[in-house]
């Protein structure tokens, strides 16, 4: 079967892997571009959050590319993501699509539910049990290596010496990493790419700003949803710290996995958790962020995201209380790269401002 | 005995009679804020946060008009009043599990909230529990509590009873409060009959929908809405969904919808949905979709600060005469 998926970051690399070592033929989605968030918006409902309308469109496209199926996640609520794959499968049915949604409901939830969708998917793919258990294990130490890599780029990015080398290193290692077919070969590929980022000539005197980045997942996860703000705030000389990554749910060893229970840091300002998405969490990380000394923390949100928006009545007071500055970025079809840049440029200037002066000004910044 | 204030906007709308019954039987005074007006909302509008859609800000607004007469504000947490859909876990919009704390950080000099905790999923349920606690922070006893509840519990069975003869939730919360005798509605040469489903506070609310409901009495329709209809009823619709919405309200309006499209009295369904409303983007598309398949008229109102009178009507208007061609053609 030819067989597709979302596209969050560079993890594409690591799924790639595995719907190939699963015996079935991958279509890579193409990165989110103009075109995909035009087909989404012209096919979803209006008030449809920014994620659901960029995945629309990538079915769309990677239907047109010859897919049959798509793997997708499920969720229980209390968003909509949850239900997001319900909505796709009614709209390519509108459509006349014939691409399968594949959606898979949390392990946790639905054991059965989901061995059933896996060991369907083997078995088409004419794969033993046993390969696939090492297929599993090959994707997520793929996983992992990439996010290890990304991490790192963020870190040498605003000290490099010249504009775009991080860039080019980070792309050539996740080459290896892509090219890595079992795990020593993966360790010896993540080795290799994290040296390549340590060669990039730096300024190594640099103090650069601290900016933690929080907010819903795929707008976090996928450069192209953010307008590459990491990208754009490390070329502009900020060091960026990210709440999410995909690998960070089993491990630690991303300042905000730290900490434990992000619910009990968010009590104080919101008696409830889970409201969805990454509410609790956009709370309960703007206060890690603040206790590590950051400088400031940039909140990314779907226009409309409703967990965001409940975050957003809240933060204003903890960013006070904690005197860190939030600068919300809520993100739909209108919002344009340039806006994204000035908004950016403004909010560097403050933080600027605040160091210089070892000012510790009470305010919030918000659009 | 405290005053306590009940916010005429959101969950108000549906368990009224529970809750304004539970608190006077313990010996309070309710007071509830007056409709809704151009001043509350302008009122929630500049003090909600700006993204929030227009029911959270009207709840500002009402809450906001108490907060000076009240000893308490009546601002329970909603986030489940049974065990239901595919994983057990349906609850409310998230906008409902964080409204306290909202209202709370964005409301200066309020009065105490009774904010608890309504988690009703649980084995064993859990409202004895949850009317405990807030009998606790009035002050009352156990014994009164219990009675309390079972007094409210019978109000709210009774508001449920009254709907689902056909009568309109507005006449139906006065008969429970005010006593009034009240009859099911007879069909006085109604020609037509439309599903208005939705949101309690989006159809029950005339400000916010600009008088919908009247509009379509006096082009003579019979309306219906899903609050007419049993629980079962209601659930029975489920397994026609691939899978299980995760909000009770939302549920609530798409049973309905899916019901009255099976249902051959009815010629019509009109949605009210809330401009912005995260919810509905998926429920009105999917109930499109299914009025579509299901060859039933569909009419898709969207409600925000700006919605006229005019406009409602116009485009009410319109779907009526659609709908009696349609008729006449027939
Ligand atoms: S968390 Fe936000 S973006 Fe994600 S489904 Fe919910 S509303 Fe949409
Ligand atoms: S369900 Fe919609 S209208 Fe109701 S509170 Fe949530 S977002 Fe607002």
């Amino acid at each position: 079967m030819k067989i597709s998926f979302p596209r969050m970051g560079y993890s594409y690399i690591a799924f790639k892997w595995l719907v190939e070592n699963m015996g079935h033929e991958c279509v890579v989605p193409p990165e989110p571009s103009n075109r995909t968030l035009d087909l989404g918006v012209r096919y979803a409902p209006e008030f449809a959050c920014i994620p659901f309308k960029i995945l629309l469109g990538t079915y769309i496209e990677v239907a047109q590319m010859g897919a049959q199926a798509v793997i997708t996640s499920g969720g229980m609520g209390p968003c909509r993501a949850g239900y997001y794959w319900v909505m796709h499968k009614y709209l390519l049915e509108e459509m006349n699509l014939p691409l399968k949604i594949i959606a898979m409901e949390m392990p946790l939830l639905n054991l059965g539910d989901f061995w059933k969708k896996i060991d369907l998917l083997r078995r088409d793919g004419g794969i033993s049990l046993k390969e696939l258990l090492r297929v599993l294990k090959i994707t997520w130490a793929k996983v992992k290596s990439i996010d290890d890599v990304e991490i790192r780029s963020h870190q040498v990015r605003p000290r490099e010496l010249k504009r775009g080398e991080t860039t080019l290193a980070i792309n050539a290692g996740l080459a290896f990493i892509d090219a890595a077919q079992n795990e020593e070969e993966i360790r010896e590929a993540r080795q290799e790419a994290l040296s390549l980022l340590d060669r990039v000539p730096c300024d190594e005197q640099r103090q650069p700003l601290k900016i933690g980045i929080i907010g819903e997942i795929y707008v976090v996860l996928e450069p192209a949803a953010n307008h590459y703000i990491q990208l754009l705030l490390g070329e502009m000389g900020v060091e960026t710290d990210r709440s999410i990554y995909l690998s960070a749910y089993a491990r630690k060893n991303t300042i905000v996995n730290l900490e434990g229970d992000l619910f009990s840091v968010a009590r104080p300002y919101l008696n409830e958790a889970p409201i969805g998405g990454h509410g609790v969490n956009s709370i309960a990380e703007t206060i890690l962020y603040a206790r590590h000394g950051f400088d400031g923390v940039v909140q990314l949100a779907p226009f409309s995201c409703i967990p965001e928006i409940v975050a957003k009545s809240i933060i204003p007071t903890v960013s006070r209380e904690y005197d860190i500055p939030v600068q919300t970025l809520f993100i739909d079809e209108q919002t344009g790269r340039a806006g994204v840049q000035t908004r950016m440029e403004a909010f560097v200037d403050l933080l600027q401002w605040r160091r210089d002066r070892g000012i510790h000004k009470k305010k919030v910044f918000s659009l | 005995m405290y005053t306590v204030g009940i916010p005429r906007s959101l969950a108000y709308f549906f368990f009224l009679p529970l809750w304004k019954t539970f608190i006077t039987e313990l010996g309070h005074e309710v007071i509830e804020s007056p409709p809704t007006s151009r001043a509350i909302l302008d009122r929630g509008v500049k003090e909600a946060v700006n993204d929030a859609c227009i029911p959270i800000k009207l709840y500002h607004g009402h809450a906001a008009h108490l907060a000076e007469n009240c000893d308490f504000l009546f601002c329970p947490r909603l986030v489940s009043v049974r065990k239901h859909g595919d994983f057990g876990s349906e609850t409310f919009c998230p906008k409902f599990l964080g409204l306290p704390d909202m209202v709370r950080l964005a409301l200066k000099d309020l009065p105490p909230l009774i904010d608890t905790r309504i988690d009703l999923k649980q084995p064993g349920g859990g409202s004895q529990e949850a009317a405990g606690e807030i009998g606790l922070r009035l002050g009352n006893s156990p014994a009164q509590v219990k009675r309390a509840l079972r007094l409210g519990m019978a109000a709210q069975g009774y508001f449920h009873r009254l709907c689902q003869q056909g009568i309109l939730a507005d006449d139906a919360l006065q008969a429970v409060f005010n006593g009034e005798k009240i009859y099911p509605p007879q069909s006085h040469g109604q020609d037509i009959t439309i599903a208005v489903v939705g949101y309690p506070y989006a159809i029950y609310d005339p400000y916010i929908n600009a008088g919908l409901l009247k509009i379509l009495q006096q082009q003579g329709v019979r309306i219906v809405t899903q609050d007419m209809l049993s629980d079962r009823e209601l659930n029975r619709q489920d397994s026609k969904l691939p899978k299980t919405l995760f909000w009770y309200f939302s549920n609530r309006a798409v049973y309905g919808g899916l019901h009255f499209m099976s249902d051959r009295q009815v010629d019509g369904i009109i949605h009210v949905t809330a401009f912005a409303c995260g919810p509905d983007s998926m429920v009105d598309r999917l109930l499109e979709i299914e009025a579509k398949r299901h060859a039933t008229p569909y009419l898709p109102i969207a409600v925000d600060e700006h919605t006229g009178e005019a406009g409602v009507r116009t485009r009410v208007e319109a779907f009526l005469d659609m709908l009696r061609y349609k008729r006449r053609r027939r």
